[in-house]
């Protein structure tokens, strides 16, 4: 059985559906790649496998349970990376981090600064938001996925504003975060290395143009 | 209920019985008001003036029946997701303010004569005057956003929490009144009903309510309709995109 | 428990390194009751009279000011999303940016009301019926409010959209507190107004979170 599957989503938007029939799955070290023009739903599928949108028809499942009958679990198991970076202007980058990692349910010392290191922000610790570029802020958000453990990470074009070493950190801790047994779904337009990463083109998935009243 | 959570259904339904609404709305109210205003004794006290009852009751009464009708029908719409029941209650907010509306103004056109003075913080038209406000600001939640279904939902969660606060509010007016009774309404607001004042006060009531239905049917046609063509608009901007 | 003593310092820590609202508002609540003498005349029997309501009425309106960014900037820089899947029920998260509404709105309000009472010659004993209302009372503000705040996230003009939302709401608190004062200035019972203003209080915990919850998750999708 897989760990996280998709069977036959779809997903209405503004009256208007945008993708229809989608399923996939994936087991324990997999990749997934999503990509697609503008608006085939590459950000909607996403909130959608995190819970936040609720897809019209079809199912999500982990380990074969269906998500929705416990949010919270499935809020547990992942971390989710949007396109707004979550950082206050008046917290530290290590307040942010570990109010982030307190909520998510584990907070440890050792974590953070591992995760600070491995997005090269450890220098940046005690300075506030408000002083961060917004390729330093995209890093704290992205040192979330180490500071706290999850075993799925949704990441929505993860490498805006990041320059190559940034990215380069980043696929390096995709690729430890795989090999420890954990599940990694993005999307992009730019390049990011993600070795034997399933692809999901959305465009073809795309509804025929019909009208949902 | 019917299947008519449908939209498809909904409006064969409302093209079947909209006509047969509207019908009974002109002989209930035409009837009600020749009654009211020519064959039915004034009142002893107020004179003709009591007249003014036939269309002040009935009002006050369907602007709390469409604040019914809307919270109702925005519960269904947040648990069922049934696309009718959120324009059921999005039509039926302007049409429950008209009505409020209506009772307010005909109250303060009764008020003159009756009290000498345009407005009394009576505790019946104190509520209706928090009731309109209540539907203000619905309305207002309901238009405020660029996407018309997150505004739905919004303010389907604001009728329903309204809704749980009316008993409140009327409870605590009430309440406020009889502490504050000011000495020129000392008399009961409302005349005892002579038999004779009793039909065409029903027949207004029957006449308003079938006016009301007729409305609903009508706006949530139109509100149906809108959604289509907006629909049909966006796949078109879409596919073009594409 | 944890996390929301966790978001509750974090709302706190925000709150007093942002230079809080909290000043303004007290700021707001003092001067707009200093206006009325002005408009209605120094006689301190009027004054007093009116005193109640008018503390009342301003700390409703004051109450509002802050509403506006309870929710909004989470809701502007994506941490409103990370909350909704954070692993606990968005009810006990709700509940913890009330309880910092509160400390920082509702609480300075009471501080400065002593004050305001000297100002409009209001009595020592009735000034403690005053507090207690207030006590009471402006929680119950605080609830409601989230609610009028998460229903107008993504919405043209939110600030002013939340006073029309939630001040009709607002009545019942306004009469039975004021109730309460007056009964109290006049040697009457009041006992049983605070208890009603209990009794909405205890209503509103359920309903104020559990509405504002459902409202922020649909703000989210």
């Amino acid at each position: 059985m897989s760990l996280f599957a998709a069977e036959n989503l779809t997903c209405v938007r503004g009256g208007r559906a945008v993708f229809a029939r989608l399923s996939f799955s994936l087991e324990p070290g997999t990749a997934l790649f999503l990509l697609g023009p503008n608006g085939s739903g590459k950000s909607s599928l996403l909130r959608m496998l995190a819970g936040l949108l609720r897809p019209i028809s079809g199912r999500l499942t982990w380990a074969g349970q269906p998500i929705s009958d416990d949010p919270e679990a499935h809020g547990a198991r992942l971390h989710y990376v949007g396109h707004h970076d979550a950082v206050k202007p008046v917290l530290t980058v290590a307040e942010t981090l570990h109010f982030w990692a307190r909520l998510h349910g584990g907070d440890s010392e050792s974590r953070v600064q591992q995760a600070m290191d491995r997005f090269a922000i450890k220098r940046l610790a005690d300075v506030p938001g408000r002083l961060l570029s917004a390729g330093q802020k995209r890093r704290v958000n992205l040192a979330r996925l180490i500071a706290a453990p999850a075993p799925l990470w949704l990441l929505d074009e993860p490498s805006v504003a990041l320059d190559k070493a940034s990215v380069k950190a980043l696929e390096a801790a995709m690729a430890q975060h795989r090999a420890e047994g954990g599940l990694v779904i993005v999307s992009t337009h730019a390049e990011i290395d993600l070795p034997e990463a399933t692809i999901l083109r959305l465009d073809e998935f795309a509804a025929p143009s019909q009208v949902a009243a | 209920m019917f299947g008519l959570q449908n939209p498809t259904k909904f409006l064969k339904f409302a093209k079947l019985v909209g006509p047969w609404l509207g019908g009974s709305t002109i002989l209930l109210i035409g009837s009600g008001l020749w009654f009211g205003l020519f064959n039915s004794p004034a009142d002893y006290q107020q004179g003709e003036t009591v007249r003014i009852m036939y269309v002040h009751v009935p009002s006050a009464w369907m602007g709390m029946f469409a604040y019914s009708v809307m919270a109702i029908a925005s519960a269904i719409a947040l648990v069922w997701k049934h696309p009718v029941a959120d324009h059921l209650a999005r039509g039926s907010a302007p049409l429950g303010a008209a009505f409020t509306l209506i009772c307010l103004v005909s109250g303060a056109l009764w008020g003159k004569p009756m009290w000498g003075t345009w407005w009394v913080w009576d505790a019946r038209l104190t509520s209706m005057l928090i009731l309109f406000f209540l539907y203000l600001g619905y309305m207002a939640l309901a238009g405020a956003f660029d996407d018309p279904e997150r505004g739905a939902k919004a303010s389907a969660i604001l009728a329903v929490v309204g809704w749980i606060n009316v008993p409140i509010i009327k409870f605590s007016v009430d309440w406020w009144n009889t502490l504050h009774q000011p000495a020129s309404v000392t008399k009961a607001a409302m005349p005892s009903i002579d038999p004779a004042m009793l039909l065409p006060l029903l027949l207004m009531g029957v006449g308003f309510t079938t006016f009301y239905a007729t409305l609903l049917l009508w706006r949530v046609r139109a509100e149906i309709l809108a959604t289509r063509i907006r629909n049909i608009r966006l796949a078109q901007i879409h596919a073009e995109g594409a | 428990m944890t996390r929301f003593i966790e978001l509750l310092r974090r709302e706190l820590r925000l709150a007093l390194r942002q230079g809080s609202d909290s000043m303004m508002v007290v700021g707001f609540f003092v001067l707009a009751v200093i206006l009325f003498p002005f408009g209605i005349g120094p006689e301190p029997g009027i004054l007093a009279r009116v005193a109640p309501g008018l503390v009342w009425v301003n700390a409703l309106l004051a109450a509002m000011l802050s509403l506006d960014r309870l929710y909004q900037g989470d809701y502007e820089d994506g941490s409103l999303e990370l909350l909704i899947l954070t692993p606990a029920p968005l009810e006990v998260l709700v509940a913890a940016k009330v309880t910092a509404h509160w400390l920082t709105t509702g609480l300075p309000l009471m501080a400065a009301s002593p004050l305001l009472a000297v100002f409009l010659n209001l009595d020592a004993t009735d000034l403690g019926v005053l507090l207690l209302t207030l006590a009471v009372g402006t929680p119950t503000l605080s609830l409601i409010g989230s609610v009028g705040a998460a229903l107008v996230l993504g919405a043209r003009r939110g600030g002013v959209l939340i006073s029309l939302l939630v001040l009709p709401l607002f009545i019942p608190i306004l009469i039975f507190a004021v109730g309460a004062v007056d009964a109290a200035s006049h040697g009457f019972p009041w006992t049983g107004q605070l208890a009603i203003l209990g009794a909405i209080l205890l209503g509103a915990v359920p309903l104020g979170l559990y509405a504002s919850a459902a409202a922020l998750k649909h703000a989210a999708e």
